[in-house]
């Protein structure tokens, strides 16, 4: 009984190696290359014929005129897509509350004038440490910041936000959100085209 | 708890029920080898496998031959995973370079992927090469969720037959429960998460050139981002279906390019209880009775839920510390508010609850948000899920066995309430069922415990741990709780990847997968040999909302006498220190 089984064991982890382990994968591949090519190599997002990002992945931004992404705890730099991570702080880590410290007095040095509250999502890191996404009240409390380093009105800046907002998916999944990198892309191109003007 | 929160729960459970029966149907005619509308495109395969391995597929085999091949498949796949591992610098599909993964780590990872528990102590982008992911840890996916598909099978045949000695064939269960139920659903799934941009390819990590450059720790700058990617899309539709949970990358379903959207959650919390909850109405199918199967969902749905309430409404009330530095936590129009650190903006509070409290539930252990950074009685609702025994759905195959021993308990400690002989469909338990079933439930506290109190006495097992006070212990408690009952989530923040954590973790998930496994056949097979005992006016009915609550009560009593001395020294603590 135990040799008996011990060949069929071998033999049929060999079989559902090839099968599961090298026919599914390179089968799903092939089909997902021929269905969906931008979506199964990353949906990048390119600009003048050169990959700038990938829609799906976040990028740190610091200047005032952009909108600034979320805290990440990705090393040894924010925003590493080849080591995601979240920060695994406790809620009472005297060290998270320190780096939340840190990050409202960041973002109101940037912005004195500014009272409103600051939205929980902009000074918390996130669990991959690659959102891409910012809440629609973390990219409104920025737009007087962004308006007033690149000289135009609030209300330009407050329509690209409305336009770069996805809404719930299928009406009732997920949450509104702000596609950071997509925004800042568009607020570069807003510029040149009204210089070109 | 938000309106569109609760709608979203709502749909959630809505939809899986509504599944629970087409797919249980179908599994139950999958196990009864009835044909299937699969049988054209599939029927060849299953019978060149079967071919191949010279298994026949009409012998049957009783509970000792069934429980030593699944045993030995185990080992074999456990070889190969370990072998892959450390030989993956010398194989193909590695562009990347990565060099060979430690023998503890090794052997922490091979037992984790064969045991279906499916613990990380590596980061795969940085540590798994292509081959590794595909020829190792996927199909280890797929066996090690048919091997719990088959034992489950097995079990329910013992409890299905009376006055016989065979269980059915393990290989045949093994064999069908991957063709036809896990390969399709997982080709589908994966093919709806590339069209929502999980990624698919096997060419190397891209580099973009960023839009505003950045600085690193040390100043230096950085005008680069090296994006991670890989077949992800295949692997992770099998982590979810097989309550498997091992992410592709180190942060699993958080990371964007393997859950990018909403609907890519939705489908990926779906697919982690859908097999474990329709395999209660295919228990009902193979009984004669489905109200037994609805019985058992009724009693894993109720303790879910409640246990979702909590946790929903303890990460939306956010953190009080936040508070007083002037942040604002409320739920509106334009955010999700509550507890953020750690989760990510598309999914929210409640599609991060949901999913951290089926993920527990299913024994899946694949996140979509950080644990760790949960708020203290958010983090517990995790830990007892677990501690329960990881039977309220429960892992493919496992979690219903488990449960059905809770039964077989509940049944007796009824019986001896009201001095009947207890039975449960026509079985009677005697004195052997209740021995095994007795040890079913305490090598689970046992190992849990033990494991976390040596961890806590070990320097080996204190120098990793990364959160300061009360929430350190729970890091170590929540490591061996998970690890002991199959779950593969963690407190993450703990380095687990030392030789101690990755040799007493490995033990703990040999034990908890394999030292159930064994006495739970041992009891199929008692049961099988057993005449049926026709339903007289003294029997308990186990299908009624009276049972449910007892079976309830039974699950709640047991797992809170083991567990709560451990949980008031971890989050009990932790959260009044926070209201304080």
């Amino acid at each position: 009984m135990f040799l008996k089984s011990l060949r069929t064991s071998i033999i049929t982890i060999v079989l559902f190696t090839v099968l599961t382990g090298f026919i599914y994968p390179l089968l799903v591949t092939g089909i997902a290359q021929i269905l969906f090519p931008g979506k199964a190599n990353g949906s990048m997002l390119m600009k003048d014929g050169k990959v700038i990002g990938s829609q799906l992945i976040g990028q740190a931004f610091s200047s005032p005129k952009y909108f600034w992404s979320r805290p990440s705890a990705t090393s040894p730099f924010a925003y590493n897509a080849g080591a995601s991570t979240g920060s695994n702080y406790g809620p009472l880590n005297p060290a998270l509350l320190e780096a939340t410290a840190k990050r409202v007095k960041d973002l109101k040095d940037a912005d004195p004038q500014n009272t409103r509250p600051l939205p929980v999502d902009l000074v918390t890191a996130s669990g991959s440490g690659l959102d891409p996404h910012i809440s629609v009240a973390a990219a409104l409390y920025q737009v007087p910041r962004v308006a007033r380093s690149r000289s135009v009105t609030e209300e330009t800046i407050k329509s690209l936000v409305d336009r770069y907002t996805d809404g719930r998916q299928l009406g009732i999944l997920g949450e509104p959100r702000v596609n950071v990198l997509k925004l800042n892309v568009a607020l570069d191109e807003m510029k040149s085209t009204s210089e070109a003007q | 708890m938000t309106f569109n929160g609760i709608l979203q729960i709502v749909f959630f459970m809505v939809v899986l029920l509504a599944l629970v029966r087409p797919l249980g149907a179908f599994m139950a005619r999958v196990f009864q080898r009835e044909r299937t509308f699969l049988d054209p495109a599939l029927g060849p395969v299953e019978r060149f496998i079967y071919r191949l391995a010279r298994i026949n597929p009409d012998e049957e085999m009783d509970w000792k031959a069934n429980a030593v091949a699944m045993l030995l498949f185990n080992v074999v796949g456990l070889f190969v995973v370990y072998a892959l591992q450390r030989l993956q610098q010398y194989l193909p599909f590695n562009p990347q370079g990565l060099g060979a993964v430690t023998p503890d780590s090794s052997f922490n990872t091979a037992v984790s992927f064969a045991s279906n528990t499916n613990w990380q102590g590596y980061g795969g982008e940085t540590t798994m090469s292509y081959l590794t992911q595909m020829l190792g840890l996927t199909v280890q996916n797929f066996v090690s969720a048919a091997t719990g598909m088959a034992v489950l099978a097995l079990f329910i045949r013992g409890i299905a037959r009376h006055s016989m000695k065979t269980l059915g064939n393990f290989w045949v269960d093994l064999t069908r429960s991957t063709l036809y139920i896990l390969l399709p659903l997982a080709i589908v799934l994966a093919l709806i998460l590339v069209s929502q941009g999980v990624v698919q390819n096997l060419s190397p990590y891209t580099s973009v050139s960023l839009v505003e450059q950045t600085t690193d720790g040390q100043g230096a700058k950085v005008t680069e981002q090296i994006i991670a990617m890989g077949p992800a899309a295949s692997q992770v539709a099998i982590k979810q279906l097989g309550t498997n949970g091992g992410g592709f990358f180190n942060v699993n379903s958080a990371h964007p390019l393997e859950n990018p959207t909403p609907l890519s959650n939705f489908l990926e919390m779906l697919s982690i209880v859908l097999i474990a909850a329709a395999l209660c109405y295919t228990f009902g199918v193979m009984v004669g009775d489905t109200r037994q199967g609805w019985a058992l969902l009724a009693a894993m749905t109720i303790i879910l839920v409640v246990l979702l309430a909590v946790a929903t409404w303890s990460e939306q009330s956010g953190n009080p510390a936040f508070t007083k530095l002037g942040v604002d936590q409320h739920a509106s129009a334009l955010q999700a508010g509550g507890n953020m650190e750690g989760k990510e903006v598309r999914f929210g509070v409640v599609n991060s609850t949901i999913w951290a409290t089926v993920t527990i539930a299913a024994s899946n252990g694949s996140v979509n948000s950080m644990h760790d950074s949960y708020m203290p009685l958010g983090g517990m609702v995790t830990l007892v899920m677990m501690q329960l025994g990881e039977v309220v759905f429960g892992g493919v195959g496992s979690g219903l066995y488990g449960m059905l021993i809770f039964v077989i308990v509940a049944v007796f400690v009824a019986g001896l309430l009201v001095g009947r002989t207890p039975e449960y469909l026509g079985h009677k338990i005697e004195s052997y069922e209740m021995k095994m079933a007795s040890l079913l439930i305490l090598i689970m506290p046992l190992t849990v415990l033990g494991l976390t109190a040596l961890g806590l006495l070990m320097d080996a097992g204190k120098a990793t741990i990364f959160n300061p006070g009360a929430h350190g212990f729970s890091e170590v408690l929540y490591l061996f709780t998970s690890q002991g009952n199959n779950n593969g989530s963690a407190f993450g923040g703990i380095g687990a990847n030392t030789p101690f954590y990755n040799l007493t973790g490995g033990i703990a998930m040999l034990i908890s997968r394999y030292w159930l496994a064994v006495p739970t056949l041992a009891l199929a097979g008692s049961l099988v040999k057993k005449k049926l005992v026709p339903v007289s006016a003294g029997t308990l009915p186990t299908h009624t909302p009276l049972f449910i609550f007892w079976l309830i009560a039974v699950v709640i009593i047991v797992g809170a006498l083991n567990f709560l001395p451990a949980l008031a020294l971890g989050p009990i603590v932790e959260h009044f220190m926070m209201v304080q």
